[in-house]
């Protein structure tokens, strides 16, 4: 069971050894509704925790997107450039933004865990 | 558009209705209107263009002009040719300003012992106001506050209304009709603002949300919010008042020529007819275009447009077309670079990207004007 981890920004991450995957919430994808376009960052751009690292647009209107931990982009999703709109089928799957290489993983523990984020949201409404 | 603090946001007679169908609610010129139901924009603005969508737009203001004399007196605060409408036609035209910058846009029908104007929540009380100051004492402004505003829109919204209304069913584009709905006593305009054919309906407030509800049982008919509206409008190349036209913006320069009539033009008599006759003559230095953004990147508001050196204007609506498949704008750019073809940039976080004027509409509309 790959440890998640969620930050205030509606941002999940899932660590996996040196790397870590990155994408909004599924909580994130329903309050922007209809995703129609992604930018994401360049391979090889270093995003520091919390700075605009890629920017998601729905029908309505332009969000960015922030780095929940530092590091350095490796990788990033290639499908969202044609099919945007699995951000809004499988945000926490298929619907991944990028891939960083972490830079402090200590970050990551300061982050919420999925009760803790479930929580958040809750308190949100 | 203004925005209310919530504890002063009014609401339609359908606000109720709304919530039951699950709307997501919004502050929209001070009042709680729903931007989407739980389809989605995406999918409600293809079902309008599919099938046939409701929607709520009783925050606009309706007002009745009463007296003899009334399209007459109209006429000194617009340059349309009002006295020309024949009963129970329908015609759009603006309120201008000294300079011929727009104070709003409006629709008018001759409803036969009076005008019947629909205008925009956001100027409504200043449009009263206005109305109230220049028009001829003798015209009576009446308010119809307690009225609710629907809209069917959709290439089934015919079938629909026929069900309810046979005689709906041969209206033509831009006329109207007084019908009973339901037992509902409404003006019904064969008009709307998503390029499809389509129909409004002024209502009493005590029989709107039955009205609704009867539509809504329709197996064609979904309810569709403010989002979707804006997506619609922008495929059809209408202009949404407060962002693509304005007080400094001119009825040419805003591309609306075509409503600013023949018989006005030689006779004038209506605020800022000498800048428009001038910019007629000489042409604007500036124009109202179509804008489509190479790629798959929307350019929002407020986008700066340049020629690649320079900027030469600003987008003022723009966004992702459904129907069309990508992004769309409209903006203005200076009249040296506002010709269908001219390639541009756009300049989007700080980042120039091609794009290229192009003719509006992005969505051939699909008016219904008899058989």
């Amino acid at each position: 069971m790959a440890d998640i981890r969620y930050s205030k920004d509606h941002e999940w991450v899932r660590r996996e050894g040196a790397l870590a995957v990155v994408g909004i919430t599924d909580y994130a994808q329903n309050q922007l509704g209809d995703v129609v376009y992604v930018e994401l960052p360049e391979i090889g751009r270093k995003v520091e925790q919390s700075g605009e690292a890629a920017v998601v647009e729905s029908v309505k209107a332009a969000s960015e997107v922030y780095a929940p931990v530092s590091g350095e982009v490796v990788a990033v999703n290639e499908l969202l450039s044609g099919e945007p709109g699995r951000v809004n089928a499988d945000a926490m799957g298929e619907g991944w933004f990028f891939t960083l290489k972490l830079s402090d993983p200590k970050q990551l523990d300061a982050l919420m865990d999925e009760a803790g984020y479930k929580k958040f949201v809750e308190g949100l409404s | 558009m203004v925005e209310a603090a919530t504890e002063t946001l009014q609401r339609t007679p359908l606000y109720e209705l709304h919530r039951s169908l699950g709307a997501k609610l919004v502050p929209f010129a001070g009042y709680e209107m729903p931007v989407q139901y739980p389809q989605g924009i995406l999918a409600e603005h293809l079902h309008t263009r599919s099938k046939a969508g409701l929607f709520d737009v009783s925050h606009m203001g309706q007002i009745r002009l009463r007296g003899a004399g009334a399209a007459g007196a109209l006429e000194t605060l617009c340059p349309g040719d009002i006295q020309a409408l024949a009963p129970m036609r329908q015609r759009y035209t603006l309120f201008t300003n000294e300079r011929g910058g727009i104070l709003d846009d409006l629709m008018v029908t001759n409803a036969g012992d009076h005008l019947f104007v629909v205008v925009n929540a956001a100027c409504k009380v200043a449009d009263i106001a206005h109305l109230r100051r220049h028009l001829d004492p003798r015209v009576k402004v009446e308010v119809l506050a307690e009225h609710a505003l629907l809209a069917l829109q959709g290439p089934q919204a015919a079938i629909v209304m026929a069900r309810l209304a046979p005689e709906l069913a041969s209206m033509t584009f831009m006329t109207a009709a007084a019908v009973s709905l339901g037992g509902a006593a409404c003006l019904v305009t064969r008009s709307g603002y998503t390029g499809e054919d389509g129909f409004e309906i002024s209502v009493p407030a005590a029989r709107a949300e039955g009205l609704a509800k009867r539509l809504l049982a329709e197996p064609e008919v979904a309810p569709i919010g403010l989002g979707a509206r804006d997506s619609l409008r922008l495929e059809a190349g209408l202009c949404l008042y407060g962002h693509d036209i304005d007080e400094t913006t001119t009825v040419i320069e805003a591309d609306l020529a075509w409503a600013y009539h023949k018989r006005r033009r030689q006779e004038g008599g209506f605020p800022g007819a000498a800048v428009l006759q001038r910019q007629l003559a000489d042409g604007p230095p500036r124009k109202r275009v179509g804008i489509l953004p190479d790629g798959r990147a929307p350019a929002r508001e407020h986008t700066d447009i340049t020629d690649g050196a320079n900027r030469i204007g600003e987008i003022t609506s723009g966004g992702f077309g459904p129907t069309v498949g990508g992004p769309i704008a409209m903006g203005y750019v200076t009249t040296a670079h506002a010709a269908p073809g001219t390639a541009l940039s756009l300049v989007v976080r700080g980042t120039p990207r091609p794009a290229r004027i192009v003719k509006l509409p992005f969505f051939a509309p699909r008016y219904y004007r008899g058989k």
